[in-house]
C-alpha cells in the first residue's frame, strides 16, 4: 500500500521542481524504479493519476523506467542479474545472492513549460 | 507525517495529541545529507490539524532553496549534465529541447529538467538525522517490524522484564490507533510513547523523530521501535535504527519470506516466535529458514518463544552486544573529541 506514500513523494519532488524553475506546467515525469524496490508498477500509475490530478502536472505523462536487479552470487564470486530478492543465482542456480542494484526510486528528469 | 507518506496525511497522533509541525530546512554538504530542521508544535484538533498541517507543509517548501539543493543532496552527475546553455538556477536545465530550440524571454518553452532525486529521499534525510542523534547519544535503536498478530508486544514486554534493571530501555509503539500497547509497555515501568499512525501502514522517520524528541531515551539506552503490523510498507522506511528485526511466528505461513521477500530482506535478524508451538501447528522450520535465506542470505535467524521463555537468551545477548556496540562506538567518538580538544589546547599554549 506504500504506493501511495511514494505517489505523494513523487508529487512533492514535482511540485518543488515546478515552483523553484518558474514552470506552468509538467508534461512528462520520468521516473526509474529499480525491479527490487518492492513497488507494483501498476499500482504506482493508479495512486499517481489519483494524486496528480488537480496538481501542475495533472496532464503530465508518466514513463517508469525499470531498471534491471543485481546481485552478488557468493558461491559464483560474480554480479548477476536478477528479477526477484528470492531469485537463484542464473549461473550456479544456489540461493546465495545479495541484491547489489535494482532497489533504487528517482524522480529522473521532468519536461516542464 | 509530511515526509513521504500520503495514506494518512493529517492523521498522525503522538499519544493521542495531534501534532502540527512547522520545519525550515537548512540543508548543506549535501553529500552527507545533513538536514537540520526546528520543529514548532502547535496542538489542535483533527480538522484544524489537516488544515494547519497542508499551510505549514507549504510554507517550507518555499524556504527550500531548491535548485540549489536538487543539485547539492543528490549530486549525481550533476557536472555531467551542465548545459551549454549558461544558467546560474542550477547545471541540470535543459534549454533549447523544447519545440522553439531556443530560449527567449516569454516564449513559452518546454525543458527537460533532470533532477534524478530520490523518491524516499525526504525519509531517508529525517533517518539520517535520527541516526546522527542515536550515534551521539550511544542508543542502540531496533526496529521490530512482522505481521499483526506475531507476538511483538508480549516478546517486547518479556525483553523489558528480563532486562530491567540491567540496561536502560525506552519504546516507540507504532498502531494505527489505541494506545493499549504503549499502556502495556508502560506497565513494565518502561517509558513508552504511542505513535499511531492513523490510515498510515508503517512508521517513517520523521514520526520517529518526533517521538524521540518526546520520549528522550537516556544516553547509552536501548531504543525498541515497534513498527505497525505489515510486512509490507515499513520495510521500504528507514527510520534511522541500527537493525530491523522481522517476527515471524509459527502459527503464520512458512513460506512468507518468499511472500513478503522485501521485510526479510532489509533485516539483519528474524526472531522465529511462538516456537512452544510447533508440536501443534504444521510449520516446517527448516523450509522456513531456507526460505528466509533465500531472499536474505546473511539473515540470522533466532527461536524463541516469549510465553515459555524459550531461546530468549540468545535474544537478549544479541540486544546486549548491540548496545555495547553502539555505547562503544560513542566512547570512541567522545574520546577522539577530548584528544582533539587537547591537541588545539596544547596549540595555543604554545602561542
Amino acid at each position: 500500500m506504500h504506493e501511495m506514500s511514494l505517489a505523494e513523494g513523487i508529487l512533492d519532488i514535482v511540485e518543488d521542481t515546478a515552483r523553484a524553475q518558474g514552470a506552468s506546467r509538467v508534461l512528462e515525469i520520468t521516473l526509474e524504479i529499480g525491479a527490487l524496490a518492492g513497488v507494483e508498477v501498476d499500482a504506482l500509475r493508479f495512486c499517481l493519476d489519483a494524486i496528480l490530478h488537480d496538481s501542475v502536472a495533472a496532464d503530465a505523462r508518466v514513463s517508469i523506467e525499470r531498471l534491471p536487479g543485481r546481485g552478488w552470487c557468493l558461491a559464483c564470486a560474480a554480479e548477476v542479474e536478477i528479477a526477484q530478492l528470492y531469485d537463484p543465482c542464473p549461473r550456479c542456480g544456489a540461493y546465495q545472492v545479495t541484491a547489489t542494484a535494482g532497489r533504487d526510486m528517482r524522480v529522473k528528469d521532468l519536461l516542464l513549460e | 507525517m509530511c515526509t513521504v507518506c500520503g495514506c494518512g496525511q493529517g492523521e498522525t497522533r503522538i499519544e493521542g495529541e495531534a501534532h502540527t509541525h512547522r520545519h525550515e530546512h537548512a540543508q548543506e554538504h549535501a553529500h552527507e545529507h545533513v538536514h537540520e530542521h526546528a520543529h514548532e508544535h502547535v496542538h489542535a484538533d483533527g480538522t484544524v490539524h489537516r488544515h494547519a498541517h497542508g499551510h505549514a507543509h507549504s510554507h517550507a517548501h518555499i524556504d527550500h532553496d531548491h535548485a540549489h539543493d536538487e543539485r547539492e543532496l543528490h549530486g549525481h552527475d550533476a557536472h555531467g549534465l551542465v548545459p551549454a546553455h549558461d544558467h546560474d538556477h542550477a547545471g541540470d536545465l535543459h534549454y533549447g529541447l523544447g519545440p522553439a530550440h531556443a530560449h527567449a524571454p516569454g516564449l513559452s518553452q518546454e525543458r527537460m529538467v533532470r533532477i534524478e532525486r530520490d523518491i524516499l529521499g525526504k525519509n531517508d534525510a529525517y533517518a539520517t538525522d535520527n541516526r546522527r542523534v542515536f550515534g551521539e547519544r550511544g542508543i542502540f535503536a531496533v526496529n521490530l517490524v512482522s505481521s499483526p498478530g506475531s507476538g511483538k508486544t508480549t516478546l517486547l514486554v518479556r525483553t523489558i522484564e528480563a532486562l530491567r534493571g540491567e540496561l536502560p530501555i525506552a519504546v516507540v509503539e507504532g498502531d494505527q490507533q489505541t494506545s493499549q500497547d504503549a499502556d502495556r509497555i508502560r506497565a513494565t515501568g518502561a517509558p513508552a510513547i504511542q505513535v499511531n499512525t492513523g490510515k498510515g501502514c508503517h512508521l517513517d522517520a520523521h514520526m520517529v523523530g518526533h517521538a524521540v524528541e518526546r520520549l528522550r531515551p537516556a544516553q547509552d539506552s536501548l531504543l525498541m521501535i515497534e513498527n505497525v503490523g505489515n510486512l509490507v510498507c515499513p520495510a521500504a522506511f528507514d527510520l534511522g535504527e541500527a537493525d530491523k528485526v522481522v517476527i515471524l511466528s509459527v502459527t503464520e505461513g512458512e513460506d512468507k519470506p518468499l511472500k513478503y521477500p522485501d521485510m526479510f530482506h532489509a533485516a539483519s535478524l528474524m526472531l522465529l516466535n511462538k516456537v512452544d508451538l510447533l508440536p501443534h501447528v504444521a510449520f516446517d522450520v527448516t523450509r522456513c529458514e531456507d526460505y528466509a535465506r533465500r531472499v536474505n542470505p546473511r539473515l540470522r535467524i533466532l527461536h524463541v518463544s516469549a510465553t515459555s521463555g524459550e531461546g530468549m537468551a540468545a535474544w537478549l545477548d544479541w540486544l546486549r552486544a548491540g548496545l555495547a556496540a553502539a555505547r562503544a562506538r560513542r566512547q570512541d567518538e567522545v574520546a577522539a573529541l577530548r584528544r582533539r580538544i587537547a591537541e588545539l589546547e596544547a596549540r595555543l599554549a604554545e602561542n
